[in-house]
């Protein structure tokens, strides 16, 4: 409607004056990271606040990749959040589905839970938690951690597939179920297919957070070998914090699959952020 | 499954009737048992039992000083300075975040809601910080403050905003600041995201016959989208504080509550008393004194909410 809408001149000027500035912002710290990353060790010093170095170098990245553990943590931390994700999409897409179709006892104090789990302190938590993961023999195990993980985010993800349940009209499963599937065929066949955008979306949040959690990973990761990336670039970062160019050549590569995934779930963000904050 | 027991039915007759009890009663449950049992174990049960840890003493460092001490963590508590330092903290840090998100966040949104060239790579772009996982937010916006690699110091101090290029994460009167900023950069995408879904719901007309009558764009704005946006803004408002008072990423990876304890906000005085000094009784007594204080929170937002938008 405003395309039409004849502007003050300053008002335009204005207006791309404000998108300048939001992008800036948003990137400029993004690509600082990335230009020390790739700014050789003898300029790092000499260039201090040159915006573009004079020379590039990939040193860093190999260095990193090749000499030290984030490897090891890299894959930790895919194991981790990659089995989140799948458990946590999985669980979410069962309770979603029943929060969408079903009218039942108990759903409101259940969906009210869920909306608790959302609001008191998770730290208040991670003592006893760290306590019965220590008593069941669990520290330093990557299960622990997916564990812990797929509960925290099953509530958000919930309410995620809910909503895009609520989108698929329900004559749907109906008709198939008149036809004779049973309502888990019906789920299967007909409700599913439908569904794969969403669950590629929650895929893509619950991800999201997996990878970038620290304090339960710090509290409960303490070996070396069952890190994940936060807690050991972290170690890192406190061991040699004058290794510039390695740390943010490690923080870039930790930026990769995040900027994937954001790519993929860029589309659903809307609906993704709006349901789980609002709804209910 | 419960529908493999009910399979003997004749296709499509009469099962639809005799499951109806299994239906409404047990079949909802099965498509949420995995969701409630997980949610109950890892997040009811350790809330009572840390609910319970503040009554205790529980050090990890001293196994053998641990039992039931009634409230003897709260009196600790009500004379630490150190717990009613983190508070006002904790009031000032979640103040200023949200206050920037929410303005910055508005503008952004309402910038999204217009036509410009280029719209949807530029949405992909300022969403970006959203997804950049937060201990490398924390760490980048550390690196930036940095006199020796970050331009933030060097700049401030060419604008005259700083006497000389140093590191404010180190100055107690400025500390604060640091997280904050990383704060607002981190969050402002959401708070876009969120007000942009409720801009696009408001009916065009509204601003075409704004438009007819002459509405200058200062009353369309004061007139129709807040107005319209009001209640949005109330509930993300309210939700944001809570969470961001909660969050305590950024401040323990950018100052760890230092220095002099000026960042220390409750979440991360929680945080490091469990992590550090391996208190699980002090940690959950200050945990508990942050839910209290977060529920009093929601109860007054919500009885104002009430009072002041009439829907």
């Amino acid at each position: 409607m405003s395309a039409i809408r004849r502007r003050h001149p300053a008002l335009t000027a204005g207006k791309y004056a404000a998108l300048a500035f939001y992008l800036l912002f948003a990137l400029f710290p993004l690509y600082w990271l990335l230009k020390i990353a790739i700014t050789p060790d003898a300029l790092i010093f000499s260039e201090g606040t040159r915006l573009f170095p004079s020379d590039v170098t990939f040193t860093n990245f190999s260095t990193v990749i090749f000499q030290t553990d984030f490897l090891a943590y890299f894959g930790n931390s895919l194991i981790v959040s990659l089995g989140t994700a799948f458990l946590t999409t999985m669980f979410a897409a069962g309770a979603g589905y029943a929060f969408s179709r079903f009218v039942f006892k108990g759903k409101r104090i259940i969906i009210a839970v869920m909306l608790i789990t959302q609001m008191f302190p998770l730290l208040m938590i991670i003592a006893p938690i760290y306590k019965i993961v220590a008593d069941l023999g669990l520290l330093n195990s990557l299960t622990s951690l997916i564990i812990v993980y797929t509960a925290f985010n099953i509530p958000f993800a919930t309410f995620l597939m809910q909503s895009f349940f609520d989108g698929i009209p329900k004559d749907l499963e109906d008709a198939a179920m008149m036809d004779g599937c049973t309502r888990f065929q019906a789920l299967r066949k007909v409700v599913f297919p439908l569904t794969l955008p969403g669950l590629g979306a929650t895929l893509g949040f619950v991800f999201t957070a997996a990878w970038s959690e620290l304090l339960f990973a710090l509290m409960l990761i303490s070996k070396n070998d069952a890190m994940t990336f936060p807690v050991g670039l972290l170690t890192f970062v406190s061991k040699f914090s004058v290794d510039w160019g390695q740390m943010m050549a490690a923080g870039v590569l930790a930026l990769v699959p995040s900027c994937l995934f954001f790519i993929f779930i860029q589309r659903y963000l809307v609906q993704g952020l709006t349901s789980g904050a609002v709804k209910g | 499954m419960i529908d493999r027991t009910t399979e003997n039915v004749m296709p499509g007759a009469t099962r639809a009737r005799r499951s109806l009890y299994l239906q409404y009663l047990v079949e909802p449950f099965l498509y949420l048992s995995p969701a409630i049992i997980l949610i109950g174990a890892v997040m009811m049960v350790p809330l009572i039992i840390g609910v319970s840890y503040s009554f205790q003493a529980i050090d990890l460092l001293r196994p053998f000083d641990s039992g039931w001490v009634g409230l003897e963590n709260y009196a600790e508590l009500w004379g630490d300075r150190k717990f009613w330092l983190a508070l006002e903290n904790t009031a000032f840090w979640t103040f200023w975040s949200i206050t920037f998100q929410f303005l910055l966040g508005l503008g952004l949104a309402m910038l999204l809601n217009t036509q410009f060239y280029g719209k949807k790579l530029f949405q992909a772009l300022v969403f970006l910080p959203w997804a950049v996982p937060t201990f490398l937010s924390a760490l980048t916006w550390a690196w930036l403050f940095n006199p020796v690699i970050g331009p933030l110091p060097h700049w401030l101090a060419a604008l005259g905003l700083l006497s000389e290029p140093y590191n404010i994460l180190g100055d107690p009167a400025l500390a604060m600041w640091g997280p904050i900023t990383a704060n607002i950069w981190f969050g402002v995408p959401f708070f876009a995201i969120t007000l942009l879904a409720a801009l696009q719901s408001i009916p065009g007309e509204l601003f075409e016959a704004a438009e007819v009558d002459g509405a200058t764009p200062w009353q369309t704005f004061t007139k129709i989208t807040l107005p319209f946006l009001a209640p949005m803004i109330a509930i993300t408002v309210m939700l944001r504080t809570i969470w961001i008072a909660n969050f305590a990423d950024l401040i323990f990876v950018m100052t760890g509550g230092g220095p002099a304890n000026s960042t220390q906000i409750l979440s991360t005085y929680i945080f490091t008393t469990a992590f550090r000094k391996l208190d699980f009784g002090y940690a959950s007594t200050i945990a508990v004194a942050l839910l209290l204080i977060l529920l009093i929170y929601a109860v007054i937002l919500l009885w104002l909410r009430k009072k002041l938008v009439k829907i």
